[in-house]
This record gives structure tokens, C-alpha cells and sequence, in this order.
């Protein structure tokens, strides 16, 4: 196995990412998982296990150009923000209302910039899907709030890690970050742990699909 | 709307590293926050710190995986003859500074909850964030080891703890500065195991941040839309009066 070093050259946004490591098949997985799962035996001795799924969930995806990366992102925040534009709409309490309000323009902020991004990539946004969403009673838009918020998170954590462009990886953290002050937020109000667990854990994003699909339609 | 490069200009001028190398103030602080500046307790901070910025210190040999592959860091900066500029911080410096902040973190809830200011839910929140915080050092001194860094002494801590009010809005303040060191250097981290690691700590320094905003009376998001990440530098001027130097 050739070191890693060999890649030793100016940093640059184009080498960065280094995909072409991940890319590398050693034994039918990927050179990023090959060498995590040594490093992981040999943590799993320190006792350090906690991290270890997650890491390993996040590098399971494989593939995915920046541009799908960005473009999946995009129909994330769409719904977001769709949902809560509904929820502002309905007989809420104030509280509840001024934070659908505030994390729905949080939201529309990260579709704008996530299209302007595509853009750049000289990919064209798709067309915004049509959503629905159940509920109507501020119970029900909050668990569903904090759901979408979760799953947020999980789904730019999960990408995240296979992001090329430095900028690009830049501002996921910095969406990424507000999507999880969000899912904090929401679940205080609804009498959750903020925080349920010391390691964020990634979605693959067959599982964000299958997690955002029934809000999806067409 | 802000556009997608949506990253301070300091970003991408060279790495924390680099900074600190072009700034005598602040490669002291650093020494010093890591627990150098008396005695050996600083040694391998300050080697660490040499080695990083090309002027000595030894290669750290790579450890060996449990199965015999090398764990190397991948894109490791070059060692760097003299007057070679940097181009960014290594993902172990990095790693060490992620530990360091931790530790401080950690060592915050420890003092928290033996101060006995706090009762029931909050107790208990604080209490979960401060094992949160101590599983996050765990895993960030695995990884330093991994990298074949032994990992510097622990930070020494003091921390006003006068009422349960002032505490909350400085646990609030140390967290939102966690989250802002994180996504500071997340950009710069080489290896994907490790950018994928520091993601999932962000997360949850985010998530901290913005309870104990909440329940101090302030908005969980801060900085609007778009999280705003800080230097190593801002995060050490921050984070200064908090070390016994």
C-alpha cells in the first residue's frame, strides 16, 4: 500500500479533497475505509468507540460530484423552507410562529446561496418539487420541525466529508451549523434533549431520501 | 443573500499554522494555552508547534494500524526546508487544537458542577453537555495518537463562577466559541476520517451553543443564516483569560 504522502504537493481547492484516495478499492472497500478500520480496531481498544460508526457511515457514500452534492442539499433546504412558510401561516403560539418565521428565512437564505452555487458549477437548479406535509396542530409541526432539523444535520454531515471544493465544504459547515442550532432549538421547546448524543450521527443519503420522500410530491 | 463563497477572507491565507508563525503574540499564547511557557510540561507543544512551522522537531514515526497498515496522515504538509512557506496546518496540529479546546471545555462543566450552583434540569443538561465534552477529548486523543502526536498537557483552567445566571451565559459563550473553532478549520482538515470526526463534534458544539443561548435569553442563532467561523487567533484571544499562564 503506497503512503499516503504521495500525494504530498501545493494545496490547492483542486487536490484537496484528494478523491482519488477514497477512490481506490482495497479488498472491496474504499482506501478511506481500509485505513479507518485500523485506526478504529485500534481505538475501539482506547475506548474511544463512540466515534467510530459515524465516521464509517459517513464514508460509506461513495460518489456524488460537488454539483449533486449541492443540488440534494438544495431540495433539503427547499423543503425547509417550504414547511416552514406553511407553518407560519397556521394558529400557532407566538413563540412557535416567530421561530418558523426566523429559521424559514434561515432556510430560504441557504436555497438562494445553494442555487447561486449550482450556478457557478454551471449546473442549472433543478425545478422545486411540490410538497405536502401533515399536520396542522402546533404539537405536530413541532415534532415535525425538529425531525426535518435532524435529519438537516445528518444529511450535510453525511455529504459533507465528500465535498471537493474547500468553499463549497466552507459553507456547508456554516449551514450545516445552523441547521443543528435550529434542531437544538426546537427540541428545548419541545421539552428534548438539545443534544441527544456527543457524536452527530450522518445519514447516507439513500436514508435522507427515504426519510424526506413522503414529503416530496413530484 | 450572501453568495456561495461565503468564507472570511483569512480563511484560505495560509493556515492557523501559518498565522501563528507570523505572529510572536500569538505562537506565545498558543504555547501557553496548551500548557507550555514554564517548565517541560510545554515541550511537546512547543515541538509540535516547531515541527509544524518547519523549524525543527522530529517526524513524528507513524503509528501502526491494528492491521498493519500505516496510519498516515494523508496530504501531510511538506517537512518544509527553511524559509518554505507554509501552506496550511497539519490535521494533528489541528487535531491538538480541537483537543485543547476541549479539554478547556471539559474542564468548564467539571468546575460547573462542582461549584453547587446548579439543581435538577440544568444540572442535568449541564452535566450531559460536560460528558459530551469528555467523550469528544477521548476521541480527539485517540486520533492525535493515530497521527503519532503524543498529546500536550492539559490546558490549566480558571473560570469566574459566581451565580447560576453568569455561569450559563459563559457556558454559553465558551460553546459558541467551540463551534466557531470548529468551523474555522474544518476547511483545512487533509484527511476525510478526520473532517468527518470534527463534523460530527460540530454539531454538537452547535447544538450546546444554541440551548444555552436560548436559555440566556438570546437568539439560538446568532449569526443568522450562515454560522460564522474563527481563527485560531480569534479563538485564542477568546479563550485566553480562561488559562492560568
Amino acid at each position: 500500500m503506497t503512503s499516503l504522502r504521495e500525494t504530498e504537493r501545493p494545496v490547492t481547492h483542486a487536490n484537496l479533497a484528494a478523491p482519488e484516495l477514497a477512490a481506490v478499492d482495497v479488498g472491496g472497500m474504499t482506501r478511506g475505509a481500509f485505513i479507518l478500520r485500523g485506526a478504529l480496531a485500534a481505538g475501539a481498544v482506547a475506548g474511544v468507540g463512540a466515534v467510530t460508526p459515524f465516521v464509517d457511515r459517513a464514508l460509506a457514500q461513495t460518489g456524488g460530484s460537488d454539483a449533486e452534492i449541492v443540488s440534494f442539499a438544495l431540495t433539503l433546504e427547499q423543503l425547509e423552507a417550504e414547511f416552514y412558510r406553511r407553518a407560519a401561516r397556521l394558529p400557532l403560539s407566538a413563540e412557535a410562529k416567530e421561530l418558523a418565521r426566523s429559521f424559514g428565512r434561515h432556510e430560504q437564505d441557504h436555497a438562494e446561496t445553494l442555487t447561486a452555487t449550482l450556478s457557478k458549477l454551471g449546473t442549472k437548479a433543478r425545478d422545486k418539487p411540490r410538497f405536502s406535509f401533515p399536520g396542522r396542530s402546533e404539537t405536530q409541526v413541532l415534532r415535525l420541525a425538529q425531525t426535518l432539523e435532524d435529519t438537516g444535520v445528518a444529511a450535510y454531515n453525511g455529504a459533507a466529508p465528500r465535498i471537493k471544493s474547500r468553499d463549497i465544504l466552507a459553507t456547508a459547515g456554516q449551514i450545516v451549523q445552523v441547521e443543528g442550532r435550529h434542531a437544538a432549538a426546537i427540541r428545548l421547546l419541545r421539552d428534548q434533549r438539545p443534544a441527544p448524543r456527543a457524536f452527530e450521527r450522518p445519514l447516507q443519503a439513500p436514508e435522507v431520501t427515504a426519510a424526506i420522500s413522503r414529503f416530496i410530491k413530484g | 443573500m450572501q453568495t456561495s463563497i461565503n468564507v472570511p477572507a483569512t480563511r484560505h491565507e495560509g493556515g492557523a499554522l501559518e498565522e501563528l508563525a507570523h505572529d510572536h503574540t500569538s505562537r506565545k499564547r498558543f504555547v501557553r494555552m496548551v500548557g507550555g511557557g514554564g517548565g517541560g510540561g510545554g515541550a511537546a507543544a512547543l515541538s509540535l508547534l516547531l515541527a509544524a512551522c518547519g523549524g525543527g522537531g522530529d517526524e513524528p514515526e507513524p503509528q501502526q494500524g491494528a492491521d498493519g497498515s500505516k496510519i498516515t496522515e494523508s496530504e501531510g504538509t511538506a517537512p518544509g526546508g527553511p524559509g518554505q512557506a507554509q501552506e496550511s496546518s497539519t490535521d494533528a496540529e489541528i487535531v491538538a487544537y480541537a483537543l485543547a479546546l476541549e479539554q478547556l471545555e471539559t474542564d468548564f462543566y467539571r468546575k460547573v458542577i462542582d461549584s453547587d450552583l446548579f439543581r435538577g434540569r440544568e444540572l442535568d443538561m449541564l452535566k450531559r453537555f460536560g460528558e459530551h465534552e469528555a467523550e469528544h477529548v477521548q476521541a480527539l486523543t485517540s486520533t492525535l495518537r493515530k497521527l503519532g502526536r503524543q498529546p500536550p498537557p492539559e490546558p490549566r483552567t480558571k473560570f469566574p463562577l459566581d451565580s447560576p445566571d453568569s455561569v450559563l451565559r459563559l457556558a454559553a459563550r465558551v460553546e459558541n466559541i467551540g463551534a466557531a473553532a470548529y468551523l474555522g478549520q474544518a476547511a483545512n482538515i487533509k484527511s476525510r476520517e478526520i473532517l468527518a470526526a470534527a463534523l460530527s463534534i460540530h454539531a454538537v458544539e452547535a447544538r450546546h451553543a444554541a440551548a444555552l443561548n436560548a436559555l440566556t435569553g438570546k437568539s439560538a442563532t446568532p449569526d443568522g443564516s450562515f454560522a460564522l467561523p474563527m481563527t485560531m487567533n480569534e479563538v485564542l484571544a477568546q479563550v485566553q483569560p480562561f488559562i492560568v499562564t
